[in-house]
């Protein structure tokens, strides 16, 4: 693992890649700090990194485009997976080193809130733990991005993808305003969600009976649920879809200066589940 | 040292490798040998663990590649086709890391890369980066990579593809030397090459295993040429006797055919000896009718022909200066990619001939 860890980290380093990441985060974060805090005097640096954090949709996928996308397209692989290291190990060093190079930035931002504080007034307490959580946000972005890389041999692709599932993610909380409240509607959404499982399940195990089983009884137990007490289907969708929205917790640091532990734990979990699911698609096509 | 047991392949509906099974013994070099096509990558891509089986198992030194994974590929080193190369490292960053990534205790890791770039004869490149090399030297440093650990079982790919002759002899030369210590697995579309280097040659096409042994052996296989014939009369003695004192008849037996009057001949002739014609004007100065004649086996080169038959350069090969007069003996498969490859190689070349 270290010998993958040190030799992806040293790539970054040795090519553009690293450099041009960091260079993006910096310009768009200082544009932001120049405006909000230097010009117009917000005395909150957790602030700027809230509203800035869109950056991430760009610069991650320069990032994790190439990190599986290339071994596999170079045919690199095969000398990682013919060595004597498991594929976890491998993928666990790859994520590793695009964190380590997603903690330069970081750790250069953490300068903005002593400038600020030298000049006057800061929440240094705050404007650190926001830049805490917007690291791990951004490895949960990583690990999105690696898996996506994992499914292509193109770089292109990879980075076309990754820079729209994070678009999505980012625009969670606005996307899902769109979504109906009433009841019924919730409930033919509910529906759709059964079957969408049902044909995943299908696809997964190649079993009609198994997804046909699940699919009936989530029918039956949906509509069961609506006539015994129709009320909780009221925003069920919304409420349910918003647990996963990726800025929310990085607003209740940023806006409501709480921290926000079980929203780390969130991001973090959310990140291993990416890179275990990538080791996964790089065990699953050695099968194939 | 490594155990393949009815391994199979399949990608889909299509069966790469089909029920392939051979055993490989400690300090030899064997050669896996077939056209291109015929499941040589993929069964050493899954002997080093790179992808899966369908079906079967393969034991490394006594560790199965699925279940014991790490241990069976600590003992492996692997060139695979195109060597596995990070184009943006210099060749002693990309060896250091191979190093590494190999499990070579730290203290013997310099050693170990300056044994290896001295093997392959890279002293030259240390320091230029992988993507400027050329296509000879890459090979090289893909080799060295494999050498790195000095595991107990080296695996290569088509090794010699790619390099200029004096390269192949260096190369030949080195895998030569490693056997003793190492057990070399390697493979080829070239005959000759393996003839010359194997200590044991597995000949592979459609993922089956057709024939397997040594050079000596295989030669043997390849030499022995058996007519068959079915001759008008009743006295096998005079047959025989007639038969018998031809130039290059090894053996023969001669036996009352089923049909009465009709007597059954087989007759083996030596390597590059073609007694077709000798025995039917023999047959006929004796006013013998002859009612059948053919080749009793299939001979490898046969076999290589039919697999290589859509092969124009194989059906065109006729050489001037062949020494071999009907040697049925140098596969076909040789295609025209090889002839620059090496005086070493034009003698085989030369065999390489039509009946």
């Amino acid at each position: 693992m270290s010998a993958i860890f040190k030799r992806d980290l040293r790539s970054y380093f040795s090519g553009m890649i690293g450099y041009v990441f960091i260079a993006i985060s910096l310009a768009f974060v200082g544009i932001y700090f120049m405006a909000l805090n230097l010009i117009n005097g917000y005395p909150y640096f957790s602030y700027t990194l809230a509203s800035s954090a869109m950056f991430f949709v760009v610069c991650v996928p320069i990032l994790t485009m190439r990190s599986m996308a290339e071994e596999r397209r170079t045919k690199t692989d095969q000398l990682l997976l013919t060595s004597p290291v498991s594929v976890g190990a491998i993928v666990t060093g790859k994520f590793l080193a695009m964190a380590v190079v997603l903690a330069v930035p970081m750790v250069i931002l953490c300068a903005c809130p002593l400038l600020m504080w030298s000049a006057g007034a800061a929440g240094i307490a705050s404007d650190y733990a926001t830049l805490l959580a917007m690291y791990c946000m951004g490895c949960m972005f990583i690990a999105i991005g690696m898996f996506i890389s994992s499914l292509t041999e193109n770089q292109v692709i990879a980075a076309v993808v990754t820079l729209f599932v994070l678009l999505i993610l980012y625009m969670w909380d606005d996307l899902l305003n769109f979504l109906p409240t009433t009841i019924t509607a919730n409930m033919i959404g509910c529906l759709i969600a059964i079957v969408i499982i049902a044909l995943l399940l299908y696809l997964m195990s190649g079993s009609p009976n198994l997804a046909m089983i699940v699919a009936i009884i989530g029918a039956v137990a949906v509509i069961a649920v609506y006539f015994v007490d129709s009320s909780l289907f009221e925003s069920l969708l919304p409420n349910a879809l918003s647990v996963l929205s990726a800025t929310a917790v990085l607003d209740t640091f940023a806006f409501d200066f709480v921290f926000n532990w079980p929203g780390l734990v969130f991001y973090l979990s959310v990140a291993a589940l990416f890179v275990f699911l990538t080791a996964q698609t790089v065990q699953k096509r050695r099968w194939n | 040292m490594i155990e393949v047991r009815n391994l199979v392949k399949r990608y889909g509906g299509h069966v790469a490798v089909d029920h392939l099974s051979f055993t490989v013994e400690k300090g030899q070099i064997y050669g896996f040998l077939g056209p291109n096509g015929a499941g040589k990558s993929t069964t050493m891509n899954i002997m080093t663990g790179y992808i899966g089986l369908t079906e079967g198992d393969v034991i490394v030194n006594g560790h199965n590649i699925l279940e014991e994974p790490e241990e069976a590929k600590r003992s492996i080193g692997y060139l695979p086709e195109i060597p596995p190369l990070y184009t943006d490292m210099t060749v002693t960053e990309y060896l250091r890391f191979a190093a590494q990534l190999k499990k070579v205790p730290k203290g013997e890791r310099e050693e170990q890369i300056r044994r290896v770039v001295e093997l392959t004869h890279l002293e030259d490149v240390t320091h230029r980066l992988i993507k400027n090399l050329s296509k000879g030297y890459r090979q090289r440093v893909g080799l060295a990579q494999a050498l790195l650990g000095f595991p107990e079982v080296i695996i290569l790919d088509e090794p010699t593809v790619g390099l200029d002759p004096k390269q192949i002899i260096e190369i030949r030369d080195l895998i030569r030397s490693l056997a003793g210590d190492h057990t070399v697995i390697l493979s080829s579309h070239i005959l000759s090459e393996v003839q010359e280097v194997c200590d044991q040659v597995l000949i592979i096409n459609h993922g089956k295993l057709i024939a397997s042994g040594s050079p000596t052996e295989l030669e043997q296989r390849l030499a022995g040429s058996t007519l068959s014939l079915t001759v008008k009369g009743e006295d096998a003695q005079a047959v025989h006797n007639l038969l018998s004192a031809l130039d290059g008849v090894t053996d023969l037996s001669v036996s009352p055919s089923a049909n009465a009057g009709e007597l059954d001949v087989q007759l083996s002739c030596h390597r590059g000896s073609d007694v077709r014609e000798a025995v039917s004007s023999a047959c006929i100065a004796a006013g013998i009718p002859i009612l059948m004649m053919k080749s009793a086996d299939v001979s490898l080169e046969q076999i290589f022909l039919e697999v290589t038959s859509d092969d124009p350069a194989a059906q065109s090969g006729e050489d001037a200066g062949t020494e071999a007069a009907a040697g049925p003996d140098a596969p076909a498969g040789d295609a025209p990619e090889e002839q620059n490859t090496g005086a070493d190689q034009t003698a085989a070349e030369g065999e390489e001939e039509q009946q």
